[in-house]
């Protein structure tokens, strides 16, 4: 005769998948990969995505790129705000999936978590005033009214730092997003769970599907076809710096294929204030030109 | 065809729940007067008692002045930004979930249409905060040097045309820029600023912080010229504002003053006349003309004027002027029997002064405080109505040959808040806003305003800006 009562409950665990275009689906190729923590121990498998998988987050990205850019400057930072809203609810969440993944203690793993939630505040301050410190009216000599305004360079490839899975994810994507780019994010290779645990917080907090997409997978099989997509405009090489030393270089190269702006490949200290480069490096300056008189 | 009729569509009153009497918010919580002296406020429509509001002498002046150097050594000041910034999106977020409520009390306080107090005025109370929180941990980005410091205590004095939308102009900068602050509302409209510190108060925002003082001239002129406020910011008629920078002239207060205006609305021959009439509807009407940037003077080239005027007319005609808390009304009441007054008066003048005065058929309620919409033609420079401030729904229109002679007329005034010019031709509107003496200039559409836009006066419209990078300056020691 068995005790309901004593006997220990079987947690009910995820199954960990990617997110593309808003929707939660498995590689198309079937595979998933191992994931473990930082002794080794079980986790959960992974999606491994293929380059079928890129090439529709690309097309998603593309397609959510009209509405996005397109919003006010008010409710993207309005949005991006309520990521950091629901972040915050789940707070313990995060510190356990990042404790896992990371290897840090509880304490450490929850100041990781509440500067994730932060830098996402953070960003969505600059949302309304990135044209305001990058914007310009231009003296030019001559009776012309002529002005310079920032603007979202397209959809954004990012292969996210390897270390940091939460916080270096954060850090590498809302400064893509804020200002209107859509993108397309390879996930930490070795602890991918809590940057698809955030995707479930994106899939929640008004973000429309498909301006953040997140693969998990080989950056190494996965990055090269993100690298020379021709319908990506820029892509961040953070997280490209691991798995071999040429691979930065590599991608770099296939980059230039269509010019596609490009953040160098190195890991930073994510704890550190954020510096303005990686909202630049994907904004175009527009200036117009309009003749003054009666 | 047959003649259809409004039914009314009033918004319900059950979402506010008003206190009978209201004390000071002093240091983070509600409390009496010291001489215990109080006055009421009324709704403007019915003249019907809201509540019982304290008059702040100056002993609580004092202890409000006191509480907000408190909270700004002990508590403020010493917050990083992103902390601060925090308690700003938390404000912004309670004035987004409180947004019905604030915008019908809002109305019954002040007596402008629900449709404005619910579309413009709330939401962008909401705005300004959210729009601030995120300077609050940029400001070395703001273009003010690597670390701007704020300047203390702000004396804030905000006027009655609204209420709300002016505490948030004044209190989200502050903040921001690291300030703690003592504000007065008007005495016309304290309750959406009473209630703001319950706001405040829902937000756990640190005691001191915020302080709000209720009473009528001598309460703000106490605050004005303490001794222990480091800015000063008022909102007003020219002629306080005047007053102030005399009584601040040999203090080390940094003052910024948005006075009074007069602004020219400027419609060329081939402006899209439709569209221009919305325009100068906007422009005059809009919140009853209690606008210190209304556009009060009309500037019409004379080859449209036939034209433009038995347009304006005909639209007039269908303005709905009644219940502020009917949303299909248009125009709501004067906010006060003194306003009325002033307004009752100019316009005396105007007529004897020879204007020609016309408003559409329109029935007034017996109750409360009300005036037509009101336009005169034939008005010349000289007369009193073209050169001062109505603060009602009052327009004055001229006419003007060439581009060169609107700006002649446009420029000629004390004032130079705002401007409007209506035509096709970018090139023009471009070649009059760069030599028009005002803030702000719209462009095919008027009383447009957004937190992310600087607005402020030139000549005795007052100096400073208020919103965008620019308006922080008025809460940084630069």
């Amino acid at each position: 005769m068995s005790d309901t009562a004593t006997a220990p409950r079987i947690a009910v665990r995820k199954t960990y998948k990617l997110y593309i275009g808003g929707a939660f689906p498995r590689s198309e190729s079937g595979r998933s990969y191992v994931v473990t923590d930082h002794k080794g121990g079980f986790l959960a498998n992974a999606a491994l995505a293929s380059r079928k998988d890129a090439r529709d987050a690309v097309t998603a990205a593309r397609k959510a790129f009209g509405g996005w850019s397109g919003a006010t400057a008010y409710n993207r930072g309005q949005v991006l705000y309520r990521v950091a809203e629901l972040l915050e609810g789940r707070r313990a969440q995060f510190a356990a999936e990042v404790r896992a993944a990371e290897g840090l203690s509880a304490r450490q793993a929850e100041a990781v978590v509440d500067a994730a939630v932060d830098r996402w505040v953070w960003y969505a301050g600059w949302a309304d005033k990135l044209a305001q410190v990058r914007g310009a009216a231009n003296p030019v000599a001559g009776p012309f009214f002529n002005f310079s305004l920032p603007e979202p360079t397209g959809v954004v490839a990012v292969i996210a730092p390897q270390a940091s899975s939460l916080l270096g994810f954060v850090s590498v994507v809302a400064p893509a997003v804020v200002s209107g780019n859509t993108v397309v994010v390879l996930a930490s290779e070795r602890c991918p769970l809590p940057a698809v645990s955030l995707s479930e917080v994106l899939a929640t907090s008004d973000v429309p599907g498909g301006v953040i997409n997140v693969l998990t997978g080989r950056t190494a099989e996965v990055a090269p076809w993100l690298a020379s997509h021709m319908d990506v405009n820029a892509i961040d090489l953070c997280g490209a710096s691991g798995p071999t030393p040429e691979l930065a270089g590599e991608l770099a190269a296939a980059a230039a294929e269509n010019l596609k702006r490009v953040v160098k490949a190195g890991e930073e200290d994510w704890t550190l204030a954020p510096r303005l480069n990686r909202m630049l490096a994907y904004l175009e300056t527009k200036t117009v030109w309009h003749p003054a008189g009666t | 065809m047959p003649k259809f009729e409004y039914a009314p569509a009033p918004e319900s009153r059950a979402i506010v729940s008003l206190r009978e009497s209201y004390g000071l918010f002093i240091d983070g919580e509600f409390g009496p007067g010291v001489d215990g002296r109080a006055f009421k406020t009324i709704s403007p429509a019915t003249e019907e008692v809201l509540a019982e509001v304290t008059e702040a002498g100056p002993a609580d002046v004092d202890r409000a002045v006191t509480a907000a150097r408190k909270a700004y050594e002990h508590t403020w000041s010493q917050l990083p930004g992103r902390e601060r910034a925090k308690y700003l999106f938390r404000i912004a977020r309670i004035v987004q979930e409180r947004a019905r409520e604030l915008a019908v009390l809002e109305s019954l306080d002040n007596g402008k249409p629900i449709r404005e107090s619910r579309d413009v005025d709330i939401p962008l109370v909401a705005a300004h905060f959210f729009y601030h929180a995120g300077w609050a941990d940029k400001l070395e980005y703001a273009g003010y040097g690597p670390a701007p410091r704020p300047l203390g205590v702000a004396g804030q004095v905000i006027p009655w045309n609204f209420p709300l939308l002016m505490l948030a102009w004044k209190i989200a900068p502050a903040l921001a820029c690291g300030n703690t602050v003592v504000l007065k509302p008007a005495e016309t409209t304290p309750l959406t600023a009473l209630t703001f510190a319950e706001i405040c108060q829902q937000a756990d925002l640190p005691p001191g912080v915020v302080n709000i003082v209720t009473g009528a001239g001598e309460t703000g002129r106490a605050l004005v010229e303490h001794p222990g406020i480091d800015k000063v910011a008022f909102t007003g008629s020219t002629e306080v504002g005047r007053e102030i920078a005399r009584a601040c002239a040999s203090s080390r207060k940094k003052v910024t003053l948005e006075l009074g205006g007069k602004a020219a609305n400027i419609v060329f021959e081939d402006a899209p006349v439709e569209q221009a009439i919305e325009g100068i509807v906007n422009g005059i009407f809009f919140n009853q003309g209690h606008v210190c940037c209304a556009g009060s003077r009309l500037l019409v080239q004379e080859s449209v004027y036939p034209e433009v005027i038995a347009s304006l007319q005909r639209r007039l005609a269908t303005l709905r002027l009644g219940d502020p808390l009917d949303k299909n009304t248009d125009v709501g009441a004067i906010n006060s029997a003194a306003q009325l007054a002033k307004i009752r008066e100019l316009s005396e003048v105007g007529e004897a002064e020879g204007a020609q005065r016309w408003s559409p058929p329109c029935e007034l309620p017996v109750k409360g405080f009300w005036f037509p919409p009101t336009v005169f033609t034939g008005v010349s420079q000289v007369h009193r109505i073209a050169r001062e401030e109505i603060f009602g729904p009052v327009l004055s229109v001229l006419t003007f040959r060439t581009p060169a002679e609107a700006l002649e007329k446009a420029n000629n005034s004390p004032y130079g808040l705002s401007a409007g010019v209506w035509t096709e031709k970018g090139s023009l509107i471009l070649w009059m806003a760069a030599r028009l003496r005002a803030g702000v200039v719209w462009a095919n559409t008027f009383n447009k305003f957004d937190p992310t836009s600087p607005f402020g006066g030139y000549k005795e419209s007052g100096y400073g800006r208020e919103g965008g990078r620019h308006g922080l300056e008025a809460y940084l020691d630069v």
